[in-house]
């Protein structure tokens, strides 16, 4: 199915592109919006972001599949990261991450079975004094304990309704 | 939403120029408030000098840069090819990805026009045509609040067309990284924001002042080193360099992490404290009953001290030191004589509760994480590295493994394209040599922490 823009998306990339001195410079922006849109970023969207910037739909593809961060497939209702680095792993970040997927019956780097979240490692997040910390989509928590990863794992079962995931998918690319 | 808490308890060690208002519970992010803690008037005295006159204040300032290698950024300006006739560009590195690195983030969230400002006055004195901040990904909050300061600057003028009424012209944008930390190596970043990989391009050619963003002279500095150039132009760059110590001039925010009572952001004067005062003094010590393992001085790259090195060496002017961790002076060039680097002013302490091939273990998963893939020596190394130190922290150390570890260190080192080479190489060749016995030990004891996965606790 081909690619349908939508108007926001339209808006933002027309004003995006000739803010750079060079048109490809564009493209980790209009992906992000892509991605948060969509929640991942389909083939059929990368062949529409490289006729927005006159590229090959490769040269697209190579960019989404080097960064950590962009997905070609879709992740639970809430992206979960865990810093697994060296300041947070010596301050409980393991045991923190155990929590998170007990709490989903989930597996690192996988959707947990009732849709609701994705819990991945992430490498150090530059809040190292307040280790541990995790990222929820776009929110640092610092200072975790288990009882208060316990308390934000309620706080999502509450607000976000269960639902059968999407085939469960590998979100890691390394 | 938590984005970046205040600090309201402020060590009296502390000399705050950078923080200065950061933590005030009064102080917010918006262009009034910066206004009305006399914000921009350094713009408008530096747009009233000649650009020449502004580099010569950040020069004679001394400012090191803050992101790694403390390289004078005065120096870095003057090797901008201007004869080439094409746009100059400047790029802030807001990618702060080096393990143990938590202070642009301080800026960013809490004062982001002091920012907006020294790159502005950075923009000016090299005649930048556009200006760019590279933020990571993981920092959405930050790149909002940096994007809602930039459209209130424009506003009032001090971004944008016709500067201050100077005639001067020069667009700002912010660009987001997706979570890449090669990113933050200046000529990886480069290419990431034209729009590809992140692969670090070889020096030479390809000095970022030279052939930098779309291949025309580009300065790269960080976040901190920016909001430095401020401070010189506003101080004067002699009265700047009175700050701190020689060839160690003005403040320094160090990141304090790991096994301490008092984990946190310092601002201290460069070098008129000791890693002792920072660790015992300021940072509250080691947490009770715990006595220390390692110390890693400036990132997780940096070369590890062990608990009871001694470094000894002559000073320039002929007398000897004789220091212990606790006597190296926190600046640039005390860790340096100690066999290591203050790079990006990331100290991790280590105490006795984890097994030091736990720690190493888990850098080296970074690392070869991280690792673009161009070099083979980088890509398999590190990746070889992590995986003996894997094996190892699961339960299966061999005896011969120290000696295939400091091996493999030892051939990557000197021979990539990037820097990221020694950043993956350092830790491995540095904790096998200065904890050889204790490599060993664990392979003897076969200790198996029997998990099969690298975690410390
Ligand atoms: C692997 C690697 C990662 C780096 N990461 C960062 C970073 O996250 N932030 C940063 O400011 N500099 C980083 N640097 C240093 C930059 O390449 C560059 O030297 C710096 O941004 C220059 O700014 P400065 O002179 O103001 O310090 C990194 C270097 C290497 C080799
Ligand atoms: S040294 Fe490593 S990170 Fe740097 S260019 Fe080579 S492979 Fe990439
Ligand atoms: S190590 Fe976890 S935030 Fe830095």
């Amino acid at each position: 199915m081909a690619f349908e823009p939508s108007q926001p998306l339209r808006e933002y990339t027309e004003k995006l592109i000739p803010r750079y001195p060079q048109k490809r410079s564009a493209i980790m922006m209009i992906l992000h919006f892509i991605q948060r849109e969509q929640g991942f970023i389909s083939l059929e969207a990368q062949e529409w972001v490289a006729a927005q910037l006159d590229l090959q739909p490769i040269q697209v593809r190579e960019v989404v599949t080097f960064y950590p961060f962009y997905r070609e497939h879709p992740v639970g209702k809430k992206f979960i990261r865990v810093c697994r680095t060296l300041s947070c792993a010596l301050n409980g970040g393991y045991k923190v991450c155990d929590k998170f997927l007990a709490e989903f019956d989930a597996k690192l780097g996988h959707t947990s079975p009732d849709g609701r979240v994705t819990v991945e490692f992430a490498e150090c997040l530059a809040s190292c004094g307040t280790a541990p910390v995790a990222m929820i989509d776009d929110d640092l928590y610092e200072n975790l304990t288990e009882d208060k990863v316990k308390e934000l794992c309620d706080r999502i079962k509450a607000e976000v309704p269960a639902e059968t995931p999407a085939p469960a998918a590998d979100t890691h690319h390394h | 939403m938590i984005v970046a808490p205040k600090r309201t308890e402020i060590h009296p060690k502390e000399r705050r120029m950078i923080l200065k208002h950061a933590d005030d519970p009064n102080y917010d992010t918006s262009i009034d408030c910066y206004m009305r803690h006399g914000g921009y008037e350094v713009l408008k005295k530096a747009l009233a000098m000649k650009p020449e006159e502004v580099q010569d204040h950040v020069m004679k300032a001394g400012i090191r840069g803050r992101g790694g290698a403390g390289f004078p950024a005065g120096m870095k300006w003057k090797f901008l090819d201007r004869k080439s006739g094409k746009p100059i560009y400047l790029i802030c590195n807001a990618d702060e990805s080096e393990p143990g690195t938590f202070k642009d983030r301080q800026i960013m969230h809490k004062d982001p026009h002091q920012l907006v400002e020294g790159m502005m006055i950075a923009a000016w004195a090299t005649n930048t045509a556009k200006a760019f901040i590279y933020i990571r990904e993981e920092m959405p909050h930050g790149a909002l609040i940096l994007e809602q300061a930039i459209e209130e600057a424009r506003a009032k003028g001090f971004v944008g067309d016709n500067i201050g009424g100077s005639g001067y012209s020069c667009d700002l944008i912010v660009h987001r990284g997706a979570a890449a930390y090669i990113c933050g190596e200046e000529t990886g970043l480069i290419e990431s924001l034209e729009g590809k990989r992140a692969y670090p391009r070889i020096k030479p050619p390809y000095f970022p002042a030279a052939l930098g963003l779309y291949m025309c002279p580009t300065i790269v500095n960080n976040v901190e080193t920016l909001c430095h150039v401020k401070h010189a132009v506003d101080m004067g760059g002699d009265e700047y360099a009175k700050l701190g110590t020689p060839n160690n001039s003005g403040t320094r925010i160090w990141s304090l992490s790991g096994h301490v009572q008092r984990p946190g952001y310092y601002e201290l004067e460069n070098g008129k404290h000791t890693y002792g005062e920072l660790i015992y003094d300021i940072g509250g010590g080691l947490k009770p009953g715990r006595s220390l393992l390692a110390v890693i001085p400036g990132g997780s790259s940096s070369k590890v001290w062990r608990a009871g090195d001694r470094f000894k060496g002559k000073n320039r002017d002929g007398s000897e030191y004789d220091w212990g961790i606790e006597d190296v002076p926190l600046n640039f060039d005390g860790p340096a004589a100690a066999g290591s680097m203050s790079g990006s002013g990331a100290v991790i302490v280590v105490d006795d509760s984890v097994d030091i091939v736990d720690v190493l273990a888990n850098i080296n998963a970074f690392y070869a994480h991280e690792s673009c893939g161009q070099c083979t020596p980088c890509r398999e190394g590190s990746l070889w590295m992590k995986k003996i130190t894997s094996r190892m922290a699961a339960g299966q150390a061999r005896v011969e493994d120290v000696d295939l570890l400091a091996s493999i260190g030892d051939q990557i080192a000197g021979r990539t394209i990037c820097a990221h080479g020694e950043a993956c190489a350092w830790p491995t060749q540095s904790f096998v040599a200065k904890f050889r016995d204790k490599f060993i030990e664990r392979a003897q004891r076969q200790a198996a922490s029997g998990t099969g996965e690298t975690r410390l606790i």
